[in-house]
């Protein structure tokens, strides 16, 4: 996309990131500690109020990906012994650090003070950090999230989450960053976040209107950036989510479709829900085969990796623990086959969906297990008919342009044979 | 008579196949894709029209000099579509040791001058006989066997002064301009001569003139295929070859709910229902592995036709376990596989039986096998393929009927056919 078909929000985040890859480089000097994390089950507001930055490694490596240069790493890395079947997002990290830990913009990123791995249902996420704390011989501290495998926290589950943050956590992070706990600081880094998040809901949203102002899927990268990265619980952020929020009602207002980098979507043949993270090495390349179909997503799942807000969660400053809790345990990646079909069939009925699609990542095997039977169930349950295909995150080798579009194509002229009621 | 065209632009062969408005299939062309995608879709839809020519005279020629006539007739056609082919061959090839080292030159003329001689006179033979043996469809493979033959002989003549390698370097070179340049093959252009050829029959020349004459206004075009993409056509005129495969799949065989495609670089899963609407599909991801042409490199690799692997796979008794199909390993697993000590037909068996498992695991992702199902793509012609898949379908899935056209290669041309026609008729 151009400077010129991009919306002022993607330009506000493209300089917040720009920002905080600055502050990272300059943090050895700042003095400013430095806290390493993954999206599902971040804790941003807590390592915030400790004068912390966080640094989200896979974050690192999608935007690696999306300029380009994340073959060379997973290449390093592959170099370094890393099997080609590892999980690239990971090789992708190693491959920078191996270059000496260049961040995406090409600055330098800091070493870490502190590990802080919370697991959500990826078990790669704790081999990476155990890599990474080799590597950096640094302290690493463990937040064990049960997973949902009956589909909800129970209350003894959301006591164990609060218990670990309160008992090994925050000494962590006390001890790490030198600075006391401060709740009050907690307190009032999370009501930014709910009112950030009130806003990014109405955006999310919005895709049940006609035409949907925003891709659900694509679009709602850019939307659900802030927020599942640095800048959850800050000023930055809460400012971020109220001028997306004014863009997109503008839309509303003027009937308008979402900005793609095949221009602005107003007509809209086909809405879909999608499952899956998107492929970060041919991001816009992979777009366009939606936006050129005039196809748009009007809800995915990837968007609630990093927290399922339109689900109704809200981070509560009056527990800040127990709130904590609920946001990491309720992460996408931290539920259960059937609440994802679940997810998915309800996002096809309230939005309105013609077709539901999954994207499956070749290197990624906690996500990609069980989507073949989640797409029979979601077609069983919704009566529309679901596609499936494959590529991968970052590593661009997996991606088969002339593949993927053969069967998007074909599906789409599926959905339209299948309206049609005869082959058309 | 108006009719429509349905192109399938395919990564190994391009097919065309003309119906008239009711939908039946007046004629069917091949010829093998090129790097010039305009032309390969061309040349498959003049042979097409070819064969619908002939089939409009066939009736009267069979009736006023008998079936021997009619063939001998399509014989004298398939010559000088040869000849003309083989003289664009030879003059590219003159030019080409026009370049090459001046000292050489005379010698590599008369050898190659030989070797056109030979060729042509066997053509003369082939056109006389009339039962000549199988061979394949494609000019270069045709052209090429037979001068491979001859200029390895021509190189053995003492004096000669030239090598088989650059007398079959000259094919490889020349072969690939004579392909994707355009040349005048259709029947038009040679009915005429070949007619002459034929002697004069005037119930004959009465039918020829009356097939030249009849009119084949095209009323809709459809392509399909890898290749579609590069069609001269406009995007309504495109159709995924996921859609083409299940449409033909049902106009061969109504009642077929499975299609499996297994063409030379993808494999296709499709569920359709009782219109022959795709209701679900899944296809192989980039990797190519198991594809037709994984069969393509292993008969490279033996040294053998592809027409051939089946057949000698079929005589194996004790089949090898083998389950990479990895189309970049071919070679190796094979020459790993003969070096332990296996049969060749007992490797070839285990190659067919992997090639068919990696389609069952497509299968079950679509939806499994219901009955009926149909098997396409050049990979269906194979009677080793076949017979895995039959004992596999039974073994997983219970009794099914399945499903395989002799025409089966040109399902997605006939699919694609079909949508043209509800095209036209809407």
């Amino acid at each position: 996309m151009s400077e010129s078909e991009k919306d002022l929000s993607m330009l506000l985040q493209k300089d917040m990131l720009a920002e905080h890859y600055r502050r990272l480089e300059a943090a050895p000097e700042t003095g400013e500690p430095v806290v390493y994390t993954f999206v599902p089950g971040n804790l941003t507001e807590l390592i915030r109020s400790f004068g912390a930055l966080p640094v989200l490694p896979e974050i690192n490596a999608l935007q690696s990906a999306m300029r380009g240069k994340s073959q060379g790493y997973i290449a390093a890395a592959e170099k370094a012994g890393h099997s080609e079947d590892v999980c690239s997002y990971v090789k992708c990290d190693i491959g920078m650090l191996k270059a000496g830990n260049v961040s995406p913009t090409g600055t330098r990123l800091p070493k870490p003070d502190l590990l802080l791995l919370s697991y959500t249902g990826c078990y790669t996420f704790m081999k990476w950090f155990e890599l990474l704390r080799e590597e950096y011989r640094c302290p690493m501290v463990f937040l064990q999230i049960p997973y949902q495998g009956d589909g909800e926290q129970s209350p003894a589950m959301r006591q164990y989450v609060a218990r670990q943050i309160r008992e090994s956590l925050i000494p962590a992070l006390e001890k790490a960053t030198g600075r006391a706990f401060d709740e009050e600081r907690l307190r009032e880094n999370l009501r930014m976040s709910a009112a950030a998040e009130d806003d990014l809901v109405a955006v999310l949203q919005s895709a049940k209107k006609t035409p949907s102002p925003i891709d659900a899927y694509f679009g709602a990268v850019y939307y659900v950036g802030p927020i599942f990265s640095a800048f959850r619980g800050t000023e930055e952020g809460l400012a971020y989510y109220r001028t997306l929020r004014q863009e997109v009602e503008g839309r509303v207002a003027r009937g308008e479709g979402p900005t793609t980098p095949s221009g602005r979507l107003d007509r809209q043949k086909y809405r879909l829900v999608v499952e899956g993270p998107p492929n970060w090495t041919h991001f816009r390349e992979f777009w366009r085969m939606f936006a050129d179909e005039e196809a748009v997503v009007v809800a995915s799942t990837y968007s609630k990796v990093g927290g399922t807000y339109d689900l109704g969660f809200r981070h509560d400053p009056a527990d800040p623990l127990g709130t904590l809790a609920d946001y990491c345990s309720g992460c996408y990646t931290n539920r259960n086959l059937p609440s994802r079909v679940e997810m998915l069939a309800r996002y096809a009925e309230e939005y309105r969906a013609d077709g539901f699609l999954i994207h499956s990542v070749k290197s990624c095997n906690s996500f990609s297990a069980g989507q073949l039977p989640m797409l029979r169930e979601v077609e069983r349950r919704t009566g529309i008919p679901g596609a499936f295909i494959e590529s991968d995150l970052v590593d661009p080798r997996y991606f088969s342009a002339a593949n993927l579009k053969n069967r998007l194509e074909s599906y789409f002229q599926m959905l339209d044979a299948r309206k049609a009621g005869v082959p058309a | 008579m108006t009719c429509v065209v349905g192109i399938d632009l395919g990564s190994t062969t391009t097919k065309a196949v003309v119906l008239d408005e009711r939908g039946e299939v007046l004629g069917r062309g091949i010829t093998n894709s090129r790097s010039n995608y305009d032309l390969a879709a061309e040349l498959a839809r003049t042979e097409a029209f070819i064969s619908a020519r002939f089939r409009l005279l066939e009736r009267e020629v069979e009736r006023v000099g008998g079936p021997e006539t009619l063939a001998r007739l399509l014989r004298a056609f398939r010559l000088e579509q040869m000849f003309i082919q083989l003289a664009t061959l030879g003059s590219k090839i003159e030019a080409e040791i026009g370049r090459g080292a001046p000292g050489q030159r005379d010698a590599l003329a008369a050898a190659v001058a030989r070797v056109f001689a030979r060729i042509r006179a066997e053509e003369e033979l082939r056109f006389e006989d009339p039962h000549p043996p199988e061979r394949s469809d494609f000019f270069r493979d045709a052209a090429g066997s037979a001068y491979a033959r001859l200029a390895e002989e021509a190189a053995q003549v003492p004096g000669a002064g030239v090598t088989f390698d650059r007398l079959l370097g000259l094919y490889d070179q020349c072969i690939v301009q004579v392909e994707n340049e355009p040349v005048e093959l259709g029947f038009r252009e040679n009915i005429g001569k070949a007619l002459d050829r034929t002697g004069q029959m005037p119930g004959v020349r009465a039918a020829v003139d009356a097939a030249l004459t009849a009119d084949l206004g095209v009323s809709a075009t459809v392509g399909t295929g890898y290749g579609r993409a590069r069609l001269p056509f406009p995007k309504e005129q495109i159709r995924s070859e996921i859609l083409c495969h299940g449409l033909g799949a049902h106009v061969l065989f109504p009642a077929t709910r499975t299609v499996l495609d297994i063409g030379g670089q993808d494999t296709k899963a499709i569920q359709v229902d009782g219109s022959g609407i795709v209701t679900s599909f899944q296809m192989n991801d980039r990797c190519a592995a198991g594809c037709g042409r994984y069969l393509g490199y292993i008969a490279d690799e033996m040294n053998m036709g592809l027409h051939e692997l089946g057949p000698l796979a079929l005589e194996s008794r004790r089949p090898v376990k083998i389950s990479s199909t990895c189309t970049v390993f071919a070679g190796a697993e094979l020459r790993e596989r003969l070096s332990l000590g296996e049969r060749r037909e007992d490797i070839l068996a285990g190659l067919h039986r992997a090639v068919i498992l990696r389609a069952m695991s497509l299968l079950a992702r679509s939806g499994g096998i219901a009955d009926e199902f149909t098997f396409t793509g050049g990979v269906a012609r194979n009677p080793a393929a076949v017979r895995a898949l039959e004992g596999l379908v039974a073994e997983n899935y219970g009794a099914r009927r399945i499903n395989i056209s002799a025409d089966s290669i040109y399902t997605g041309a006939l699919g694609a056919a079909h949508f043209a026609l509800r095209g036209a008729a809407a």
